[in-house]
């Protein structure tokens, strides 16, 4: 009788190691949290410039016409201004509205809905602003000269 | 997926109510850009179309929209901040009521600046 081989205590450990699940998504969430942040500071500085100009100083908004807005956009300080300020302010809000969407649409089709409505008002707003500040013309040519800025006739 | 989620993580008081209301004023700022950058994309039309658009916005009525967008954006800027000081400042979830008080007073401050100025341009002798 062959003395017994020694049993070798082959157990399994309890749990398998915590391992944190690689997403192939890289860090986009991360990146998206932070820019949330950086942005908005500078959306702050912007937007209560732009409030303060437009709706405090003077008469407000009723003086705001066509002739109000070539003035501001023949200095290129507005329209880099106004340029920065619509980049930012539309991707700082997609993003955040892409946030809403995703905690409260459940549905996968639903979501995807959403989104890509989201997306074609982004692309369609971003596009349009940034052809109208740079394509502008303060002075056409066919318009009353009453309606625009004094440097037009002068 | 469950159709409700099994427990709310939240529990109501300032950080909820502060989270909601960030939430709120970010989507009504947010549909009003979009209009915004579309009144504003009339300058590329005519003059007339810009200010026909532009008048619209100088009623009483819009003029009282105005200044509920103007508190939109001042509540969800210093909540902002906030949300910043909560994250990066080492003491920030410690004082994250505090600061929310501090948000609320800073409102009204602004508020009580840009007010009165903006409703005498919507209503007193605007041309």
């Amino acid at each position: 009788m062959a003395h017994g081989t020694a049993a070798v205590a082959r157990l399994d450990s309890p749990r398998s190691p915590y391992a944190r699940r690689k997403t192939t998504r890289g860090n986009y969430e991360l990146y998206s949290w932070i820019f949330m942040r950086a942005s908005g500071v500078v959306l702050l500085v912007l937007i209560f410039g732009h409030l303060f100009v437009n709706l405090m100083v003077g008469e407000g908004v009723h003086a705001i016409d066509f002739a109000f807005v070539g003035g501001k956009w023949s200095n290129p300080l507005w329209q880099v201004w106004d340029l920065l300020m619509l980049w930012l302010a539309m991707i700082h809000g997609t993003n955040g509205v892409r946030t809403i969407i995703n905690d409260y649409a459940t549905r996968d089709l639903t979501r995807g809905i959403l989104k890509g409505l989201l997306y074609l008002a982004f692309t369609v707003v971003v596009v349009l602003g940034t052809l109208v500040i740079f394509t502008f013309d303060a002075c056409p040519p066919d318009a009353p000269a009453e309606l625009l800025a004094s440097f037009c006739t002068a | 997926m469950p159709t409700a989620p099994a427990g709310t993580l939240y529990r109501g008081r300032e950080g909820m109510w502060s989270w909601v209301a960030h939430r709120v004023t970010g989507v009504l700022i947010f549909f009003f850009l979009l209009v915004h950058v579309l009144d504003t994309a009339l300058v590329r039309v005519s003059p007339e179309a810009y200010n026909a658009a532009i008048g619209t916005y100088q009623t009483p009525i819009m003029g009282l929209g105005e200044a509920g967008l103007v508190a939109a954006i001042v509540f969800h800027a210093f909540n902002g901040i906030r949300i910043l000081l909560v994250d990066f400042w080492a003491k920030g979830p410690k004082y994250q009521k505090v600061m929310l008080w501090v948000v609320a007073g800073l409102f009204v401050v602004t508020m009580a600046g840009f007010l009165p100025r903006h409703l005498m341009n919507v209503f007193g002798g605007g041309h």
